[in-house]
């Protein structure tokens, strides 16, 4: 599986989709394919602040709970309501139907903690 | 770290697509093609499970009966050759050092199958309580003998029919048959019809040797019936929803049997006295404080192994293991709690992480036997 080339990732398995302004977080296809069956999904509401590297919602499989770590800072402007019924969509289509968060970022020093697909292709062969 | 001990079976776990997971130190297959997809298949079809991890202690001699008997919380006199029987182990204070099948294989020749990551712990429990001499009574183990594999799910018999001209039917539920042949195995297979999934099915235990053989013999018998082959992820899943315990989790050092409601295992009024009988007698007699139930999540979240359990403020026990039960489709769980708050319908709190979410009560087993 090919990575998305105009995203950025982040070393805990998160993409991450620049949006005038605004950035679309979801988890990336070698996360949802280590965890397996997605059968819960948990995200933050609306207007709640994120911090980068700190734990902003949770996906469990049938066999275990992950957190989501945040890639960015910011405030959540919205969250993907779809997956509270149809968790199965971040095995399905993790970078399309299954985006979590949109986030208005509130440090742009923060992005070039990020990964290119290249450096994040990287970490995943690592692991 | 010491390297993960394999199976005879794990060079076939990657033709197969397995996911592989540290599970008490063997290098084991979570998942083949997908938990939910194997848990499915083994209810409607069959599964197929590599389960060689598992120990195997053998007791011989003319004094076997009589210390099982202390040893063990089930009548162990009750037992005829080639039938199995489920049991635990205990401490004096109750406490579960683990559970267990018997197999008699003769007179005065028991096959003990206990949990992998017990095999060590139960063997010295066990040699610790022999006071006999070697002429009377012997305890090996024997776990690196055997290949252990599982067939499970309604289309087990059928299956694994089309291989042997034993008879399966003939084998009854608890009861096996040894020196079983099956097509191109040169070994003979002991065949008991148990299990660790709710449903019908077969327990195969063979040589080292000739496991890989068989288990691709069973493979291929299957494949049009739609056999596919189980991880550990989906034996926890159906064992689960089977209200089958877990050693670690249901059963531990400090939860008796009768807590956790497996009170036909442990025969209090059996002749002989055994370890643990003192407590359990008392506990089955007089009621435990803590019980073992069944929770189903009203708000919306899954509960899982360790959550604390509470009652208003008050932490009332706490849930042994939980999950999205595959067939069922709800977030249930099991918890060990006081037992003033044990009552079908009573609603409780299940902490999970931050916060805490309404479950409520509910009745046991999850899933009836059809």
């Amino acid at each position: 599986m090919s990575l998305p080339k105009d995203l950025l990732y982040s070393e805990e398995h998160e993409w991450v989709k620049k949006e005038d302004g605004k950035v679309r977080i979801g988890i990336t296809y070698f996360a949802q394919d280590e965890l397996g069956d997605i059968v819960f999904v948990e995200l933050p509401e609306v207007g709640d602040e994120i911090e980068a590297d700190e734990p902003f919602g949770s996906v469990e499989s049938v066999k275990t709970v992950s957190e989501l770590y945040a890639p960015l800072s910011g405030k959540v402007v919205e969250v993907n309501e779809e997956l509270e019924d149809s968790p199965e969509l971040v095995n399905e289509s993790p970078y399309e139907k299954a985006w979590m968060i949109v986030i208005e970022p509130s440090n742009e020093g923060e992005f070039d903690d990020l990964l290119s697909a290249e450096q994040y292709q990287a970490v995943t062969e690592e692991d | 770290m010491s390297e993960l001990r394999r199976t005879p079976i794990f060079s076939e776990y990657e033709k197969l697509g397995a996911k592989t997971i540290d599970f008490g130190g063997w290098d084991l297959p979570v998942q083949y093609k997908g938990i939910k997809l194997e848990h499915e298949t083994t209810r409607e079809r069959a599964g197929l499970f590599d389960v060689s991890h598992m120990g195997e202690i053998l007791v011989t001699g003319s004094k076997s009966l009589d210390f099982l008997q202390k040893v063990m919380t089930n009548d162990v006199s009750k037992l005829t050759p080639l039938k199995a029987q489920y049991t635990f182990m205990c401490y004096e204070d109750g406490g579960t050092v683990d559970d267990l099948l018997i197999y008699m294989l003769e007179e005065d020749t028991y096959l003990l199958v206990v949990n992998a990551a017990n095999t060590e712990k139960d063997f010295e429990w066990l040699q610790q309580h022999n006071s006999y001499v070697k002429e009377e009574l012997k305890i090996e183990n024997v776990s690196d003998d055997y290949v252990q594999l599982a067939i499970q799910g309604p289309k087990a018999e059928e299956i694994l029919q089309t291989i042997t001209k034993t008879d399966l039917s003939q084998i009854k539920f608890f009861r096996f048959q040894q020196d079983v042949k099956f097509s191109s195995i040169d070994a003979g297979v002991l065949v008991s019809r148990t299990g660790y999934t709710g449903e019908d099915g077969f327990e195969l235990y063979v040589d080292q040797e000739e496991g890989r053989k068989l288990w691709n013999l069973v493979l291929e018998a299957g494949k049009d019936k739609g056999l596919e082959p189980v991880g550990l992820g989906a034996r926890d899943t159906l064992r689960f929803e089977a209200n089958l315990p877990l050693y670690g989790q249901e059963l531990s050092q400090s939860i008796t049997p009768i807590e956790v409601g497996f009170t036909f295992a442990v025969k209090v009024n059996k002749e002989q006295d055994f370890i643990g009988k003192r407590v359990l007698k008392e506990q089955v007699e007089n009621g435990t404080t803590r019980k073992l139930v069944g929770i189903e999540m009203i708000d919306k979240g899954i509960p899982r192994t360790g959550y604390e359990v509470f009652v208003q403020e008050e932490q009332i026990g706490f849930v042994t293991s939980g999950t999205q039960a595959p067939t069922l489709n709800k977030n249930i769980g099991l918890a060990l709690i006081q037992t003033e708050h044990a009552k079908v319908g009573t609603e409780l709190m299940i902490q999970v992480r931050k916060r805490k979410l309404k479950a409520v009560v509910i009745e046991t087993p999850f899933l009836k036997r059809k």
